[in-house]
């Protein structure tokens, strides 16, 4: 009998509103501890809540990207419990009328295929504060700066059947809610966190107990904690246990879920429609006004760049999907003037320097308007592709434009033959050893021959040679020997 | 100069006879040497009181004076006084100096007023009696022993001794209302909405709003022209254009459809105060109304649908109170269970434990559908019980309680008992409607409360039709002996 995986995802998107979903501070990520709370975000003794309206806004986007069910009439319900960093003793949520009913996303499979995955419904509600226990001896400190953070809980349908499926799913969701400005995406600052629901069942058979893994905060880790879970459960079945429905926690250190608590420990929630707020009520025009305003989509963008730019599939689904990237690729590819060149420099040298030192293309410190500029240069030869690396490493690191660094570094492309032919006849009469070889060899072997020369001359003149009139002059003045 | 209407007060200060630093010092000399008879205040702002009729004697002398400038009045201590402890009658919140202003405070402050103190309360405004304050019960100036109603028992008895001309109160269940009848007084319940429920701490928030207690119904209008309004900060408060409540005081009451519904003189109702509110309603017939017999079929529903919904809102509302950012917490606490249930347990008294108890129990899985859910039904039924007879006649009257006011310890053993108290002032808290209490007479030196319902956001017919009554009778300017 074969193993079957069913995966569904509760994904949490911190919306991008400039304050808080139901008060006026700041939402700002960073600032000193309690800084952004307000009365209201501290609960203080009869404060209210005021809904903001960008955060319906965003979420009717949402709604409508996904060709969702949008509710004409949605109520925020409180969903009671107590901890620390929860002020209120309730977190304002939508549990029976959410905004956005059922919808639908298409993922891109591995062997080319696509697959639908059913979106159950998309609800608002506010984040909770944190709770900071490393730096207080005894104590907890709680820090309310994030308590009220609009957040878009988007809940998929168990079509998943993967670690993979489920990454390229959130993936999908993060391209979309990037691409419509609504998520700054930022997964390290938890803008966009993951719970993943996993159970494993003979196929064909009935659903198996599901566990759920809670605020992953990484694809990798996504991909990692759900293979790590499967596995889990199928050694558990296998060796004739059970599996407890339970809510667990990914450990990235250990690279292993652990238990966080039972369904028999769990809350009773008390829901019930919060009577500080008004339900909200939309019509036709509001949700058409901004089906009609909605960017460009990735799944259109990804097109677009193949019938623009010529880009292959896979470059242009990489560039496609997240929009800080798809709008620096495109600023690079115009300025260039040649897309491809575009494409491999940024998901080659520049992709490589952001993993490295862990950043995002918001914060490249190479920018479009410079990258351009290094593209440029390579296409009118005045630098080859190597030193052009060595162009991009400087202004990695130093800033500047590619001519600033081109010229202050001396690494102009030698492109006077006068030049080159003093280079290739002092690499010819100090490897008397090779030419002979070169010369005794037969003519059909001698074009892989010519590569140590090459390499010579490129020694010599310090890479800056032009490795095509170098190719040409060296070939002419060999084969001249040899007549 | 005490002793009078806020009304006459104003006329006295814009005519001269004195300032208002003379007439708060009087206030404040006759709260120091009366108070401890009644425990009407539980924090007298003697320093805020001084400055602020400094203040308005400035203003005047400029030229500035509005109907309310530099009229002393207090205000319950639910709602929430910058600088002031603000307590709800609680030991939880027996530390809490407010940091910000109610909007109903702010809006009186803004008018010029003099704040002489916060009122004693039913503690968190649960109760009947104001026996339920962490400050002790508060006594009827009619009579030391009997208790002046509740919950805004501290605002009706500092009135009726003279402690102040006017006060605040809160209606939840009847809380102004019922102390208004306890207490020989004038009090309005506006139309949930009418006044801005923001920094008035919440005890039901569906069913709690604010308003006036005085000894007039011409007092209540000045008043109401104060707090009436629509509140960016509270979602629920009705955006309506606020009337002048004092214009139409005089209207002829001619052709005025009044309603008597036979519910509301039950078995449960003192006869001798039967026959008060049949006098009473003769004396608008002598004005010009006619009387009609309704029914509201559902009134007996009232009282264990307002159990079930009151105390479940309540149960979430006070789930902020946990210790961690306010108020008291308990002493040692071992972990963040002990820190819960000890501050919760310590800080609260019997009857706030007893309805957070019912309403956690109301809102439970599994109970939800049969209590809570069953609530809201029936509430829809007493609206549709109400909507219906108000299409048939301008005002519903009855008596505003079963019985006259009660001697202190005489409920408190059987809560139910206590509940029943409020079977008449329930349905309108549940309907939404405004309602009012005025005197009608006196029943073995007790006074007796004559309950008057509108439409809503009626409350200028209200205040038209209780004005009128108060031109024809003399029961609203009888004082408690010795005043």
């Amino acid at each position: 009998m074969e193993w079957e995986t069913v995966i569904g995802l509760e994904i949490h998107a911190q919306l991008a509103t400039t304050t808080k979903i139901f008060s006026g501070a700041s939402t700002a990520f960073g600032a000193e501890p309690n800084t952004q709370a307000c009365a209201v975000d501290l609960a203080l003794p009869g404060t209210l809540p005021v809904f903001n309206e960008n955060a319906l806004r965003m979420a009717v986007m949402f709604g409508t990207a996904i060709d969702a069910e949008i509710s004409k009439v949605s109520v925020f319900d409180r969903k009671n419990y107590f901890y620390p960093d929860l002020p209120k003793g309730y977190q304002t949520s939508q549990l029976f009328y959410p905004i956005v009913g059922k919808g639908f996303i298409d993922i891109e499979l591995e062997d080319g295929t696509t697959k639908r995955i059913g979106v159950t419904r998309a609800h608002l509600e506010e984040d909770a504060g944190k709770s900071l226990h490393e730096e207080f001896a005894n104590m907890t400190g709680i820090d309310l700066n994030r308590a009220g953070t609009p957040l878009l809980e988007i809940v998929s349908e168990p079509d998943m059947s993967s670690a993979e499926e489920a990454v390229a799913y959130a993936r999908k969701i993060h391209a979309l809610v990037t691409s419509l400005g609504i998520c700054d995406g930022n997964m390290a600052e938890g803008s966009f966190r993951c719970d993943c629901n996993v159970s494993v069942r003979y196929k064909g058979e009935a659903l198996g107990n599901r566990t759920e893994t809670k605020n992953i905060n990484s694809f990798r880790f996504i991909e990692k904690a759900i293979k790590g879970e499967v596995e889990r459960q199928i050694d558990i079945l296998e060796d004739g246990g059970r599996i407890p429905q339970e809510t667990r926690l990914y450990d990235a250190d250990k690279d292993e879920t652990r238990s966080m608590r039972s369904k028999e420990e769990a809350n009773d929630y008390r829901y019930f429609p919060c009577p500080d707020l008004l339900p909200i009520v939309i019509d036709d025009d509001y949700i058409d006004a901004i089906r009609n305003a909605l960017p460009e989509l990735p799944d259109i963008r990804r097109i677009r760049f193949v019938d623009t730019y010529q880009l292959s599939d896979y470059d242009a689904g990489v560039l496609s999907a997240y929009k800080p990237l798809s709008d620096y690729f495109e600023t690079v590819a115009t300025l260039s003037g040649d897309a491809k060149l575009a494409a491999n420099w940024i998901m080659g040298e520049l992709s490589k320097h952001l993993n490295q030192h862990d950043t995002d293309i918001k914060n490249s410190p190479v920018s479009a308007d410079q990258l351009g500029g290094l593209i440029q240069r390579i296409k009118d030869n005045t630098v080859s592709g190597n030193i052009a690396k060595k162009v991009f490493e400087a202004m990695w690191n130093e800033g500047g434009s590619a001519d600033d660094i081109i010229e202050a570094k001396g690494l102009k492309q030698v492109t006077d033959s006068g030049a080159i032919e003093k280079i290739v006849d002092e690499v010819i009469s100090s490897n008397q050893k090779q030419v002979d070889q070169y010369v005794a060899a037969e003519p059909d072997k001698r074009g892989k021959m010519i590569g140590f020369f090459m390499g010579q001359v490129m020694k010599v003149s310090g890479g800056k040679a032009n490795p095509g009139q170098v190719q040409g002059m060296m070939k002419q003045k060999l084969d001249a020997l040899c007549s | 100069m005490l002793n009078k209407t806020l009304a006459e007060l104003a006329k006295g200060l814009e005519q001269g006879e004195f300032s208002s630093v003379e007439l708060t010092q009087a206030y404040l000399e006759r709260i120091k040497n009366e108070d401890s008879k009644y425990n009407s205040f539980i924090t007298v702002t003697e320093e805020l009181a001084l400055q602020q009729a400094t203040a308005a004697d400035t203003s005047r002398a400029a030229g500035n004076a509005t109907a309310m400038t530099g009229l002393p009045i207090a205000h319950k201590d639910i709602f929430c006084t910058e600088g002031v402890r603000t307590s709800a009658g609680s030991k939880m919140l027996d530390n809490f100096i407010s940091p910000y202003d109610a909007t109903v405070v702010r809006k009186f402050n803004a008018a010029g007023t003099v704040t002489l103190g916060k009122t004693n309360m039913d503690e968190f405004a649960m109760g009947s009696s104001n026996e339920s304050s962490f400050y002790g019960p508060t006594r009827n100036p009619w009579d030391t022993d009997r208790v002046p109603g509740g919950s805004s028992g501290g605002s009706a008895a500092a009135i009726a001794a003279g402690l102040t001309p006017a006060a605040t109160g809160t209606d939840t269940g009847g809380s102004i209302r019922q102390p208004a009848a306890f207490c020989n007084l004038t009090g309005l319940k506006p139309t949930y909405g009418r006044v801005s429920r923001y920094g008035m701490i919440a005890y039901a928030s569906s069913l709690d709003q604010g308003g006036p207690m005085a000894h007039t119904a011409e007092d209540a209008a000045m008043m109401m022209n104060v707090m009436a309004g629509t509140d960016p900060l509270d979602s629920t408060s009705a955006e309506r254009n606020v009337p002048d409540y004092t214009a139409n005081l005089d209207a002829p009451l001619t052709g005025l459809k009044i309603g008597l519904p036979k519910e509301f003189f039950s078995a449960r109702l003192d006869p001798a105060m039967a026959t008060l509110i049949q006098t009473a309603v003769k004396e608008y017939e002598a004005l010009g109304a006619t009387i009609k017999e309704v029914s509201l079929p559902n009134t007996a529903l009232s009282v264990p649908a307002y159990y079930i919904i009151a105390p479940a809102e309540a149960s979430s509302n006070l789930s902020r109170f946990d210790g961690v950012r306010y108020g008291y917490r308990c002493e040692d606490p071992k972990d963040l269970e002990d820190m819960y249930k000890r501050t919760r347990g310590e800080g609260f008294g019997s009857e706030v434990k007893r309805r957070i108890m019912v309403g956690t129990y109301a809102l439970s899985e599994g109970f939800y559908d049969a209590y809570y859910k069953k609530a809201q039904q029936i509430r829809r039924l007493i609206q549709q019980d109400f909507i219906r007879v108000l299409s048939e006649v301008d005002v519903i009257m009855g008596p505003t309680t079963p019985t006259p006011a009660f001697k202190l310890g005489e409920k408190t053993s059987d809560p139910v008992d206590m509940y029943m108290e409020d079977i008449f002032t329930l349905s309108l808290n549940l309907a939404g409607l405004p309602g009012m209490s005025i005197p009608c007479g006196m029943t073995n030196g007790l006074p007796v409360g004559l309950q008057i319902i509108g439409n809503y956001f009626a409350e200028e017919k209200l205040l038209n039709v209780a004005h009128k009554f108060q031109q024809a009778t003399d029961w609203h300017t009888l004082k408690p002996a010795g005043l």
